[in-house]
């Protein structure tokens, strides 16, 4: 029921006298109302802009916030007002709505913002009015439509591949983008060549050259120098055919991949010349042979894996193919109009070159598209008088669905432009979001450094004071996470130093073994190695393939310290034993290096940083690899 | 082409004619009414300055231009009634409403019935009863009128009802009314018999008391 309605009842209800004398039974009792009738303005305070209304305004729609006892929650004491931080503009089209009982859309609001204050006061958007529905649907689908394509660019090929990808598909992330790796964009450049190389080859060899000695007649170039011509396409087929062959290798779904359209083009491309190469020199067939040439200018198709441009226009025809249907139609059935008008003008004529109405076919197309090659001419006035109309005609036909095609093209052409962008600037965002985390991180670390824990004296006061409530928190529930998994957050210098300092026997199955291959322990933490054995020894730790990795990750940077971390290192040795084997534990785990390369943010494990690691180790300074087993 | 064209341009002329018809419908709905004022209304009904301005801030919000026309208050109506047709009852009622017969209600109506249905003495409420009973206001209300009100209040039950509703229900419902209030037995019942019928009648004088605190 409307909620407007809900002022009529007491009307319904009084006019419900007019039943008592028919009734048969007695009525029933009328429901109490405890609640005072009066009728009381209300103050609503939404960041400082006060607004004041009946309260059965708000009560005519009880299924939101604010006609419900939810408002309460909200309602301040001391000010007597019902107090929503919140936009005050918005609240302007919320508060309507109550008034009116239509729901507004305001136009230059983000469909967004609004969408979250219609969530946040309990109002379902399909009331919105029909004067402002289509509106914010469009609006909506719009939005919705750009998220899904922000997510996609998210979810964008360009993020390096996991170490354990196969060379398969290496190799078709090297199709697919070409800029990620030196090889795939000299092929890509190569084929590019190639492909222009054939095509300005399927030119060239028909134009006519000089004769060979001893004849009078032109040949075309390409029978004077059938070698060389076929030479170049051999290799250029050769090419397309060897770089055919890999993307189907590489592709993960070769259905999929056999039936784009690339790759169809890519097959009508070679064909051509693998029949002409079966079939024999033979006089009734070198004709369908000669056809099956012209099909190798198609290769051109190929420069649109090279152009953006291109494949964005095929997308548009694609898009665009009901008006490009309609287009069609239109002018088939003008044509045909046209064409049985004018043959029937110009019937009488004698030596007409409207023989037929398929024969007049030529000349309203001609005519239509304001062509006019003058090779089939009306004669007789009607006939002039109807070709006049034809072509008037025929340039409306042909502009009305013009303008929609260019919309479309210009649509998807700026979307493109749009994840072009995104993809730029997802780069630089998830760069800085690192350097943020790196950064409390850090602050985590200095806070540390700096005693706050131990929480010493009034001269370490002054410099706790100065961070924030906020901070001193974050930084209490850090030090909670530590002693919760007894292990200690650290920076990549210190852990590099203390990998460096000390070594621990690594084999990669079992765990007993490992610890039956202590090396030489260091230092700063005699105990530490004894203390890692105990554990392995109790931890069953089967080392699968995945925890291999992990243990690969712990591997570090053979970082040379400075003489100064090292001194803070033995300054506070003590904290050190206690804390030692903790900390380059979670070390590994935490705050892992992230080599400024192209490996992703610190969630993923950092595998990648294995090869180019691994590889710059130098084995023969090191008896063995480091490792530290988590047993979290 | 050219001639389809042209086709398409001759309708084009024909929708020329209809803009006057849509300004005419502009020009009722510009119509606007306003009531007297708070205190001769006062005066006139038995409810009181604040009662009078929550019932004139609701009717205002519903009817911006100050009268309600016998579509709206059908619709209005119906809509407490979804399970049946409200309309023809709300035709009566409308009918009862409009003291001046020209077709809408405007506030001071709307009021009036309102304060003697909600706040008057017995014999008004009845009275106003008997006027919605009489439909061509002749003073008598027969077996038909009665028939005709019966129906449209069955009407207002809908199909599913439990005991199922037989035909001549209305029927039977009129004559035991008639049989109730007709005293001299002549087929009418006039306004004198129908009060005092009701006043002997102990269920209905109680039921006359029930609406009071509606407002």
């Amino acid at each position: 029921m409307a909620a407007g309605v809900a002022t009529w009842l007491p009307f319904a209800r009084a006019a419900a006298v007019g039943w008592l004398p028919l009734a048969k039974k007695t009525m029933p009792k009328p429901p109490v109302d405890k609640k005072s009738r009066n009728d009381e303005i209300l103050f609503v305070n939404v960041s400082g802009l006060r607004f004041q209304t009946w309260k059965n305004t708000l009560d005519r729609y009880p299924d939101t916030l604010l006609g419900s006892s939810e408002k309460e929650f909200f309602y301040n004491e001391d000010t007597q007002e019902y107090f929503f931080d919140r936009d005050p503009e918005m609240f302007r089209h919320i508060l309507n709505f109550y008034r009116t009982g239509k729901l507004h859309y305001p136009k230059q609001e983000c469909i967004q913002a609004f969408d979250e204050e219609l969530a946040f006061y309990g109002i379902v958007p399909d009331i919105i009015g029909d004067c402002c529905m289509e509106e914010y649907r469009d609006r909506k689908k719009e939005n919705q439509e750009r998220l899904a394509e922000d997510t996609e660019a998210e979810n964008a090929t360009d993020t390096p591949l996991p170490p354990d990808s196969t060379s398969r598909e290496r190799l078709w992330r090297a199709f697919e983008n070409p800029h990620t790796s030196t090889m795939a964009l000299v092929f890509y450049y190569v084929t590019g060549f190639f492909i222009a190389v054939s095509v300005i080859a399927n030119v060239v060899e028909t134009v006519p050259c000089r004769p060979p000695k001893g004849s009078k007649k032109d040949l075309p170039c390409g029978e004077k120098y059938t070698l060389a011509f076929f030479c170049m396409d051999t290799a250029c087929v050769l090419i397309f055919t060897f770089e055919y062959l890999m993307r189907l290798f590489a592709a993960p779904s070769r259905c999929k991949f056999m039936r784009s359209v690339m790759s169809v083009i890519d097959v009508v491309a070679i064909m051509p010349y693998y029949i002409g190469l079966v079939m024999p020199e033979n006089e009734d067939v070198s004709g369908a042979f000669v056809t099956l040439r012209v099909f190798r200018v198609f290769r051109i198709f190929k420069f649109s894996r090279h152009s953006q441009g291109l494949r964005i226009l095929g997308y548009t025809l694609k898009s665009c193919a009901s008006e490009l249907g309609f287009l069609l139609f239109s002018l088939t059935m003008a044509i045909i109009i046209f064409a049985t008008v004018m043959f029937y003008a110009e019937k009488g004529t004698k030596g007409t070159n409207f023989t037929s109405i398929p024969a007049s076919f030529w000349y309203t197309i001609v005519t239509m598209t304001t062509l006019g090659y003058g090779d089939m001419v009306p004669n007789t006035i009607a006939g002039k008088i109807f070709g006049s109309i034809c072509s008037l005609s025929g340039v409306l036909v042909i502009a009305l669905p013009v303008p929609v095609i260019v919309s479309n093209f210009s649509r998807i052409y700026h979307q493109n432009q749009r994840a072009d962008k995104m993809r730029a600037q997802q780069k630089v965002r998830l760069a800085r979001i690192r350097l943020a985390k790196k950064g409390t991180t850090n602050a985590f670390l200095q806070y540390k450094e700096e005693g706050g824990f131990q929480g010493r004296g009034s001269d370490n006061a002054v410099c706790l004071k100065n961070r924030s409530s906020f901070e001193h928190q974050h930084h209490h529930l850090l030090h909670c996470l530590e002693k919760t998994t007894n292990h200690e957050f650290t920076d990549e210098l210190t852990f590099s130093e203390m990998c460096m300092t000390e070594s621990v026997g690594y084999r990669t199955s079992r765990s007993t073994s490992i610890s039956s291959q202590q090396g030489v322990s260091t230092s700063c933490c005699p105990r530490r190695a004894k203390r890692r054995a105990i554990r392995l020894a109790n931890s069953t730790v089967s080392v699968s393939r995945g925890s291999v990795q992990e243990l690969d990750t712990l591997q570090v940077h053979k970082t040379s310290s400075g003489p100064q971390s090292r001194s803070s290192l033995n300054a506070r040795t003590e904290d050190l034993k206690l804390n030692c084997e903790d900390r380059d534990f979670t070390a590994a785990i935490i705050s892992i290096p992230t080599p400024p390369a192209n490996t992703p943010d610190e969630s993923l494990p950092p595998s990648p940083a294995i090869p180019g690691i691994l590889r710059n180790s130098r084995p023969t300074s090191f008896t063995h690899e480091t490792v530290k087993i988590s047993s979290l | 082409m050219g001639l389809v064209m042209g086709a398409f341009s001759m309708q084009g002329k024909q929708v020329d004619y209809h803009p006057d018809k849509v300004d005419d419908d502009l020009e009722l709905s510009i119509v606007c009414h306003r009531p007297e004022g708070l205190e001769p209304l006062e005066a006139q009904t038995n409810f009181n300055k604040k009662e009078l301005q929550v019932l004139y801030r609701g009717f205002k919000n519903e009817c911006p231009s100050g009268v309600v026309n016998e579509e709206t208050f059908k619709q209005i109506y119906s809509q407490f009634f979804p399970h049946g047709d409200a309309s023809t009852y709300a035709h009566y009622l409308f009918n009862a409403f409009d003291t001046s017969d020209n077709g809408s209600i405007k506030f001071e109506d709307f009021v009036m019935a309102l304060s003697i249905l909600l706040r008057g003495t017995t014999t008004e409420k009845l009275q106003w009863t008997f006027n919605l009973y009489d439909i061509n206001r002749d003073g008598y209300i027969t077996k038909e009128e009665m028939t005709d009100i019966v129906k449209a209040i069955y009407d207002m039950m809908g199909r599913f009802t439990y005991p199922a509703l037989k035909t001549d229900a209305p029927k039977q419902h009129v004559d035991a009314f008639f049989q109730k209030m007709d005293r001299n037995r002549d087929g009418v019942v006039t306004l004198d018999e129908f009060i005092l019928a009701c006043q002997e009648d102990e269920n209905i004088m109680r039921s006359l008391q029930l609406f009071e605190n509606v407002i």
